[in-house]
């Protein structure tokens, strides 16, 4: 039988990944279906019990979301409309009792490309933080979840906490989710987006797409065309496929690629109409 | 981590010294005896396990033991004070939530977190709280209602009917309590503690040959008991139907489909969970497969089936030729539907002497007796099936699935042997429902009257006949829908192909017939330019009619009345479709209309009840029910009868269900023909038990009988007799008095041009449907159904409504959303059933033109909620948006491809 450790304190997790290849435990709402039948196997780092880790906490020029903070936390946390996008996915992530166990961080290291919590994020250009005996690192989201089910996670490392960074201006972000039914479902496509406003004029956006590529991603050609775009009911119209170049969707048994791409290209349109008017 | 662990369970304080990655749902399952508690995925999809962990819903199944230190966990076993029910459960218990019950204890507590923190929830909250629990049976309608209910201060529930009343009166399900406390024992829960365990290994391969490696030294290696091959099966051939045995227990080199059986491991659970399916010894040889429709295909499934045909069926009735003033032709085709029952099939063994006894979730007791008998090569009479609880079945628990394995196993080891599918293996092993291309041809006269109809249907029945042959009989007779066509030519082919068998799924291939007349009527009346429902009004089969067999229906006809019924409605909804669609958005509104009909019982056969009703010595009246309940509720619906018929009231009689030592055989729980038929049987036996009792003191047929301890008296207006039943001769169960009734609707085979009496009676139903369309995005919202049913008689309202909510539930599933796709959707989060947020408001109108050969009038409505539902929801989209899909489900890139040519 494996080791299973469950340390209350984040040094002695991190020692215990130093010495041996534990495979991370959080809610474990990823792990545990991917072993129908069976318990948990292996060697496994408990970090349910590092109080550390859970919680969001604003400071001076970023936010800090620890990563076992649950999908329930953010849902019930006081929070400014910058996180709206991101609360809303929060609200679609499976069903009440996956959103009470599962993880932002879990959602994250599982690197899925229908990860409903990386658009929103990449919208926010956060950044995520890992720890390990040898200190802390931050890398950029995108550069941590690289492939399809893969991230840049080094052994004895630890993701411990997403850091968001608080835009000088104000700003506005939304989330839309695609599926073939209203609960507990994987998503067709996902869209994110987030707006920073200056003057009635979007100053910045950032855009992400879910389970239409490899790894959820941004489309920088349409940031850059709403760059200076009048805030109304209209921010959307400019949306074309055309905008959608880094996506490389597929087909599988939920959707077709073709449709994939049409899809996202209203979903884009219609959050970023919702969140055009004052 | 030190062990053991504390925890809080139900306020109760437990240690736990085991392995911490271990699952709760698990330990309080096996290790605490905790089998409220339910199972039905192990991956957080169902959320059947769902419990409170600090107040907070979550699956257990997803919990690992070791983060459990100091927490509090509370089950359904928790709920409710000293054994009261608390609120929420009385008002689960008054509306009906639980059908099954399989979904119960998951939905309560999901409930329960919702309550805690909203003390009055919309409908809206509620469905957020509960929408991460499936349920298969309720369509979600009554649990939605009940959970609403439940913020009233006090929940009443009303006392039983007065003597002479339960029929017709929404009674409480008599097996209710036992649903919504957790006590209830389905096939996983009663599984004794020295039980050996025994899992199947499947093939992953749709064709393939094999040879087994050296089992011995594998079974010596890892520490099992045994291991089961094919040499090990006395007679390793069963099936429905004796003359078609053609599926092994165990695959003997060689297997159809992916999910063949192929060995059984036995021995403790901890052995079998280490085993990986592809250590074993297995060599594999994969053969190109035959998926889909390929009749022409020179790779015959069986060799003994050339052209892979199966069966074929066909009604010809005038000339179909004749000419018409509008035809329609339209040709549809769907998939494998899963049933999808929340409980996978489970079971255990036993040797008692030269009896076998199996407890064992199924819809057929009688069938599993037999078969494993046969299996087994042993007389029938030393089989006995005890049904446990069924979880939801659908048709798919008709088929044997753990009975001979289990069996075969106890009886070799003389220990209990113990089967439970997990959820990938249910999907893969089970029946699924018949995927069908079916090309209708429908005329009519310039008055739009139906002159004729051809229908050419073929149906993909997988790697083995199951109940095959039913739906290549069932369907010629239904395809050209519940009208009145003089001219009628119909054939259906049930054809092998390397897919998972095919077998009974609600309706039996009726419901893939009527999107194919439903899509044809809904042509016709847009050529003749009749209003849909007008159309069908005209043309609906009435009393005195013929049918396309030629059976003339004397009685209980009532589709006109549920199309009257349903006309203020239609009215009603088309025009607030017109509103919403002049406003000119993303999305459109659409109304579509269907109508159906289902002969209830067995098709051309034989369909015999039998029931016994028996007074004990104590003077309680036990009925002896060997139908099956698997939900929908016949052990009350036969109490109901049984109470009537005897004079007493509900509550004085207990039912024992289906066990075939102590049972009679009153066939299986299919075809909607438990009311009807049994319900007759159990009518029959109660008079039969009254007119015993009344005979020993010589009353006249009027008496009253009551009963006062353990005695019964009987008043026939004049005299009151007092009947001691501590002086009458008992038998071994204590039984002083029997009744036995039964019952064998007329019905008869089909000569060769299709023509004879099928069934004895038909349900008959219309159902509107209103779905939303985003144009842009190709999705469908289902918005209201209007459900109008002809019952007979609705000998319990609240269950009729019930059937029906998870008929359309269903339907809506089978329209939108389910497709079964070997190797790509055998779990819950690939293959999509409804869940609470996707099944709209649901009107259902009871129509009750009375069957006077049923009980109280009664037919059945198990399978018929679902026939119209998909047609209607199709008719609805194409109404929307202007074009109708015809292959289903209607996914959204489907229907948008269609929307963009
Ligand atoms: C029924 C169901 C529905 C679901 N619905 C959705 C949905 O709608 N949208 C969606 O996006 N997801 C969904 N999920 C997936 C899952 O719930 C989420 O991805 C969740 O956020 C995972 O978090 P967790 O804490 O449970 O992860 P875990 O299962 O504990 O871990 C997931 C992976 O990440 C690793 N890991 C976790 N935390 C860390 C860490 N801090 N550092 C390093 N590695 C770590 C683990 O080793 C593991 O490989 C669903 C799952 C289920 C069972
Ligand atoms: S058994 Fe846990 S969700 Fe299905
Ligand atoms: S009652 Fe819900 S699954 Fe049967």
């Amino acid at each position: 039988m494996g080791d299973y450790v469950r340390p209350a304190g984040l040094d002695e997790a991190l020692e215990h990944l130093a010495r041996r290849p534990y495979a991370v435990v959080a809610g474990a709402t990823d792990l545990y279906p991917a072993h129908v039948g069976r318990s948990l196997q292996g060697h496994l780092l408990d970090i349910s019990g590092i109080l550390t880790l859970r919680g969001i906490v604003r400071h001076d020029d970023h936010w800090r979301i620890g990563a076992t903070t649950t999908w329930s936390d953010l849902i019930a946390a006081d929070l400014p409309p910058l996180f709206d996008g991101l609360k809303q996915a929060a609200r679609e992530i499976g069903g009440r009792q996956i959103q009470n166990a599962g993880t932002l961080g879990g959602n994250i290291c599982n690197a899925s490309p229908a990860a409903d919590g990386v658009p929103p994020l990449l919208a926010l250009d956060a950044e995520v933080e890992l720890a390990s005996v040898d200190g802390m690192v931050r890398l950029p989201l995108a550069a941590f979840v690289n492939r399809s089910r893969s991230t840049a996670r080094k052994r004895g490392q630890l993701l411990t906490g997403i850091l968001v960074p608080q835009p000088a201006l104000p700003c506005r972000s939304a989330f839309a989710k695609l599926g073939a039914r209203r609960y507990l479902v994987i998503s067709i496509a996902s869209v994110a987006a987030m707006i920073e406003i200056d003057c009635g004029l979007v100053s910045r956006a950032r855009v992400a797409v879910g389970a239409c590529s490899p790894v959820p991603c941004r489309l920088p050609e349409l940031e850059a065309a709403l760059r200076g775009a009048v805030l109304d009911k209209r921010l959307g119209d400019c949306v074309t496929e055309s905008h959608l170049a880094a996506l490389a969707p597929i087909d599988d048994i939920r959707a077709d690629a073709s449709y994939r791409r049409a899809a996202v290209t209203v979903m884009v349109r219609r959050i970023l109409n919702q969140l055009g008017p004052a | 981590m030190t062990l053991p662990l504390r925890i809080v369970v139900n306020g109760s304080p437990v240690f736990y010294e085991g392995a911490p990655g271990r699952r709760l749902s698990d330990v309080l399952r096996h290790d605490l005896g905790l089998t409220g508690t339910k199972t039905g995925c192990d991956a957080g999809d169902c959320g059947a396990c769902t419990v409170l962990l600090d107040g907070q819903q979550v699956c257990a199944c997803l919990v690992p033991m070791g983060q459990l230190a100091n927490r509090g966990v509370v089950t359904v076993e928790g709920l409710g004070a000293h054994g009261a029910l608390s609120r929420l459960q009385k008002a689960f218990h008054k509306h009906g939530a639980a059908q099954c019950g399989a979904c119960t204890p998951g939905m309560l507590m999901a409930a329960v977190e919702l309550l805690a923190q909203r003390t009055a929830p919309t409908r809206t909250e509620v469905e957020d709280a509960i929408g991460g629990v499936l349920c298969r049976c309720t369509g979600y309608v009554k649990i939605i209602d009940a959970v609403l209910d439940a913020v009233s201060i006090d929940v009443a529930i009303s006392a039983g009917p007065a003597v002479g009343t339960a029929v017709g009166a929404s009674v409480l399900k008599v097996d209710g309590l036992a649903k919504i406390t957790g006590v209830e024992k389905f096939g996983a829960d009663g599984i004794p503690a020295d039980a050996l365990w025994l899992r199947v290994v499947r093939s992953p391969h749709h064709r393939a040959t094999f040879t087994l490696g050296d089992m011995t030294a594998f079974t010596m290696a890892r520490g099992l008991v045994r291991i089961l091959t094919a040499a090990d099966v006395p007679a390793n051939a069963f099936s429905i139907f004796p003359e078609l045995r053609d599926q092994p227990v165990l695959a003997n080199g060689e297997v159809r489909y992916r999910g063949d059986a192929v060995l059984a491991l036995v021995g403790s659970r901890a052995v079998l969970e280490d085993i990986a399916d592809d250590e074993l010894p297995i060599a594999w040889t994969p053969l190109p497969p035959l998926l889909g429709f390929a009749a022409a295909d020179a790779r015959l499934v069986h060799a003994d089936r050339p052209g892979n045909l199966l069966v074929e069926g066909r009604v010809v009735r005038g000339d179909a030729t004749v000419a018409a003033a509008y035809t329609a032709e339209v040709s549809i085709e769907t998939t494998f539907v899963e049933h999808a029952y929340i409980e996978p099939e489970a079971g255990w063994a036993r040797r008692e002497g030269d009896r076998l006894v199996i407890h064992v979730s199924t819809q057929s007791p009688f069938l599993d007796r037999d078969e494993t008998a046969h299996v087994l090569g042993l007389p029938p009479d030393q089989v006995v099936i005890a049904p446990t609880a069924c979880g939801g079945g659908f048709g798919g628990k008709l088929d044997l699935s753990v009975q001979p394995l289990v069996g075969l196993e106890a009886w070799l080891l003389d220990r209990p042997v113990a089967c439970v599918y997990s959820r990938p293996e249910s999907m893969m092993a089970s029946t699924k429902r018949h995927p069908a291309a079916i090309t209708t041809r429908m005329g009519c006269d310039a008055d739009g009257i139906l002159l004729s109809c051809r229908v050419e249907a073929r149906f993909d029945t997988g790697a083995y006949a199951s109940w095959g042959p039913t739906v290549a009989n069932r369907v010629p007779i239904h395809a050209p829908g519940p009208y009145r066509v003089p001219n009628v030519a119909t054939h259906a082919v049930a054809l092998h192909s390397n897919g998972p068998p095919a077998g009974a799924f609600r309706g039996f291939g009726v419901p893939q017939a009527a999107l194919a007349h439903e899509a044809a009527m809904d042509q016709l009346a847009r050529r003749l330019g009749i209003d849909r429902l007008e159309f069908r009004y005209r043309n609906a089969l009435r009393s005195g009619d013929s049918t396309p067999t030629g059976q003339v229906l004397e009685h209980s006809v009532g589709l006109r009345a549920c199309i009257d019924a349903m006309r203020p409605h239609w009215k009603r909804l088309l025009a607030d479709c017109a509103i919403i669609n002049a406003q000119e958005t993303h999305l459109r509104r659409g109304a579509g209309i269907a109508c159906m009909w289902y002969g209830i019982g067995n098709t051309s056969i034989s369909n015999p009840s039998t029931m016994r009703i028996a007074l004990r010595r104590d003077g309680r009246v036990v009925l002896l029910n060997g139908a099956v309940d698997i939900g929908q509720g016949s052990n009350t619906v036969l109490a109901q009868i049984a109470a009537d018929a005897l004079g007493v009231t509900l509550d004085h009689i207990d039912v024992v269900m289906g066990q075939t030592d102590l049972a009679a055989d009153a066939g299986k729980t299919s075809a909607s023909r438990q009311t009807f038929v049994s319900g007759k049987a159990t009518e029959l036996a109660a008079l039969a038990l009254r007119q015993k009792i009344l005979r020993l003191v010589n009353a006249d047929d009027t008496a009253h009988i009551h009963f006062e301890d353990d005695s019964v008296v009987i008043d026939d207006g004049t005299l009151r007799h007092r009947l001691d039943l501590g002086r009458l001769d008992a038998d071994a169960l204590d039984h002083v008095l029997v009744g036995e009734g039964r019952f064998d609707p007329l019905s008869g085979p089909l000569d060769e041009h299709g023509q004879g009496q099928p069934y004895a009676t038909y349900a008959f139903g219309a159902q509107i449907a209103v779905v939303e369309v985003d144009v842009e995005l190709g999705t469908t919202r289902v918005v209201k159904i209007v459900a109008a049913h002809d019952v007979g008689k609705a000998i319990n309202p609240q269950q009729v409504m019930g059937q029906i909510h998870g008929g359309v539930a269903q339907g809506i599933g089978m329209a939108l959303m389910e497709a079964y796709v070997p190797g790509r959707t055998e779990n819950l989060h690939d293959y999509l059933i409804p869940t609470a947020g996707d099944v709209p408001d649901i009107e259902c109108l009871l129509i009750e033109d009375a069957e006077p050969l049923g009980p109280s009038g009664a037919k059945g409505v198990g399978e018929p909620g679902l026939i119209a539902t998909a047609p209607a929801i199709l008719g609805a989209i194409e109404h929307a948006v202007g074009i109708r899909p015809d292959v289903l489900p209607v996914l959204p890139h489907r229907l948008y491809a269609l929307l963009r040519g």
